[in-house]
């Protein structure tokens, strides 16, 4: 890991850059917060493929599945809460439905929204867009995996969800080797006392937190997982073989997200391992800082490790 | 093609719907036969489409925004020769390309899936507006309820096509004045459409729905028209061409029984003979 900080909508507005070059296609379009989502940088470069709706999200999920019918790859950018939320409807009838190819880039997800609190902190939009039928959901754990999801999406033909944060989140796959494939996860740290399936900013914690375990003779075995759908079950299901316990940990509901999914795998599998679901508990957010609130809802390192040991424990 | 075969043609489809309904035992007739002169108008006459070409890239588009209105489709497209008219006694059915709503995973020639109220003017718009940057000739054409339009998420659209001076994009507003619960203006009114449409920038034009001179003008009219989009606020009556089913909101979404699809049939068959001696 290194020290380098870099908040993952940051990444998505640059990636956008990248992508108007490489195809020609591509239009982003957003709901007057283009400077919040950064696509503004995509605006500056192509002022002309750079759509403002207005804040009319439900219109802007529209306008885009329209584009796609006539050749565009849409881009639409707004918040999870409106992106995922206010637009459920219109993102299940008017994309997933026909399948149409619209990339959904939902930035400020999660409680690290911070200060603004409870009503713009979406906690459930992995589980809203999950259900839908051929929805791809992306949570990427940093600014490198943050970039080739954009791209991968870009490629792909269909739906694609993609779940970006507010906060600056340090940069964890920043190496030669680095690959990214749709629907792959990766062991970043072999164990085998516990398998810890992280996603999005809770990557970099449980690398930290597997480190602090280690120190104490618990061997982690850290599974990143960008994308919740598909999910990479092939990979899970040999974790848990292996480790015989696992925890899930998400920026997100314990419901619906990353957490359920890992356990309707496992439940499939006929592995047995039980599961302890890391994330927000049933509640509601609230203001405070980002880092503040991953603190009390133990979603940093300090967090992630107790909550292991606690389950480990038990 | 001249009035008379319009209007022929605007009654075979009647008979498309009522008989697609009748299979299927239920459906949306009312809103369907309300639109139908407006649907053969815009397959039969002013939409530029090849039914062996559904996909050609410079087709003209269509959204039927009110879904449930899909056996009037179904009937247009089959009679202009997408797919055979007799697969509309599949309407409904497990099996059917013909969905409850549109679907275009299913029937080639179908631009947009809907179904879901107050969606298909952002799409419309969203569609005129690839039009527009890419500089491509085609129109888009969408096809609203009166009802419908108590939806916010029409008005968002509106807003859209306006500030963008959509004027490859026509909403066609089909104002049978009833829906499910009763008189529009009597659940919430959507009164005044056309001065609404003209707050958001639209050229608006109010026409008799089932008068082929006025829709073919108003049609003309929006081709003419630069700047902005067109809104056609089509007068209709609901149910209309079948005599028990004319100004009735019992027949929003009603299949008619036995004893009532021949009533139909005969009604229809009446307007057939009489077209044919005009």
């Amino acid at each position: 890991m290194s020290d380098k900080k870099i908040a993952t909508r940051e990444s998505y507005g640059n990636a956008l850059v990248e992508l108007g070059a490489k195809y020609e296609n591509v239009v982003v379009l957003d709901a007057d917060l283009a400077a919040a989502t950064k696509t503004g940088v995509f605006k500056k470069a192509y002022p002309e493929r750079h759509i403002n709706c207005g804040i009319a999200e439900c219109n802007m999920t529209g306008i885009a599945a329209g584009l796609s019918t006539c050749g565009k790859i849409p881009f639409i950018s707004s918040f999870a809460m409106f992106a995922a939320g206010r637009n459920f409807e219109q993102v299940r009838n008017s994309i997933g439905y026909p399948r149409l190819n619209v990339k959904i880039g939902a930035t400020h997800a999660g409680i690290t929204v911070g200060e603004d609190g409870a009503s713009h902190q979406c906690n459930e939009d992995i589980a809203l867009m999950r259900v839908i039928p051929g929805m791809v959901v992306m949570n990427p754990a940093d600014d490198i995996e943050a970039k080739a999801a954009v791209h991968a999406a870009a490629a792909y033909e269909g739906p694609v969800y993609l779940r970006f944060g507010r906060a600056a989140c340090p940069v964890i796959n920043d190496r030669p080797e680095y690959h990214f494939e749709i629907g792959k996860g990766e062991v970043l740290l072999t164990g085998s006392d516990v398998t810890i399936v992280a996603t999005g900013i809770c990557v970099g914690a449980a690398l930290s937190a597997a480190e602090e375990l280690k120190a104490e003779g618990i061997s982690a075995e850290v599974i990143n997982i960008c994308t919740i759908k598909p999910l990479d079950e092939k990979l899970i299901i040999e974790s848990a073989r292996k480790t015989g316990r696992v925890v899930t940990a998400e920026e997100h509901s314990i419901i619906g997200g990353l957490g359920s999914a890992v356990c309707e795998t496992l439940a499939e599998s006929g592995v047995s391992a039980p599961v302890y679901r890391i994330g927000i508990r049933d509640v509601y957010g609230e203001s405070g800082s980002a880092a503040a609130l991953v603190e009390k809802y133990r979603l940093d390192a300090k967090g992630l490790y107790e909550q292991v040991k606690e389950f480990l424990s038990k | 093609m001249n009035n008379l075969l319009l209007k022929k043609t605007a009654n075979e489809v009647r008979k498309g719907i009522v008989t697609a309904v009748y299979n299927a035992k239920a459906g949306h007739p009312g809103g369907s036969l309300s639109a139908a002169d407006i649907y053969t108008y815009l397959y039969f006459e002013e939409m530029n489409i090849d039914p062996a070409n559904p996909k050609k890239e410079d087709r003209d588009r269509f959204v039927l925004s009110k879904g449930h209105t899909a056996p009037g489709l179904y009937s247009a497209m089959a009679h202009r020769g997408f797919f055979p008219v007799s697969d509309l006694t599949t309407l409904r059915k497990l099996g059917s390309n013909l969905q409850g709503h549109p679907s275009m995973q299913y029937v080639p020639g179908i631009d947009m899936s809907s179904g879901s109220l107050g969606q298909g003017v952002s799409v419309a718009a969203g569609m005129a507006l690839a039009g527009q940057m890419d500089n491509a000739g085609y129109r888009v054409y969408t096809l609203v309820g009166d009802g419908e339009i108590q939806e916010g998420q029409i008005w968002e659209a509106a807003m859209f096509a306006g500030h963008k001076k959509l004027d490859n994009l026509v909403v066609i507003v089909d104002n049978n004045g009833l829906q499910i619960d009763g008189p529009v203006d009597e659940v919430c009114s959507p009164y005044p459409i056309d001065k609404k449409f003209e707050a958001f920038h639209f050229h608006v034009i109010n026409i008799d729905a089932h008068d082929f001179d006025a829709i073919r003008a108003a049609f003309a009219q929006a081709r003419q028209t630069k700047g902005k989009p067109t809104c056609i606020i089509a007068k209709s009556i609901k149910g209309k061409g079948v005599s028990f089913m004319e100004g009735q909101c019992a027949w929003h979404g009603t299949a008619p029984n036995d004893e009532q699809y021949e009533i139909a049939i005969k009604d229809l068959e009446e307007i057939s003979k009489k077209l044919a001696e005009a």
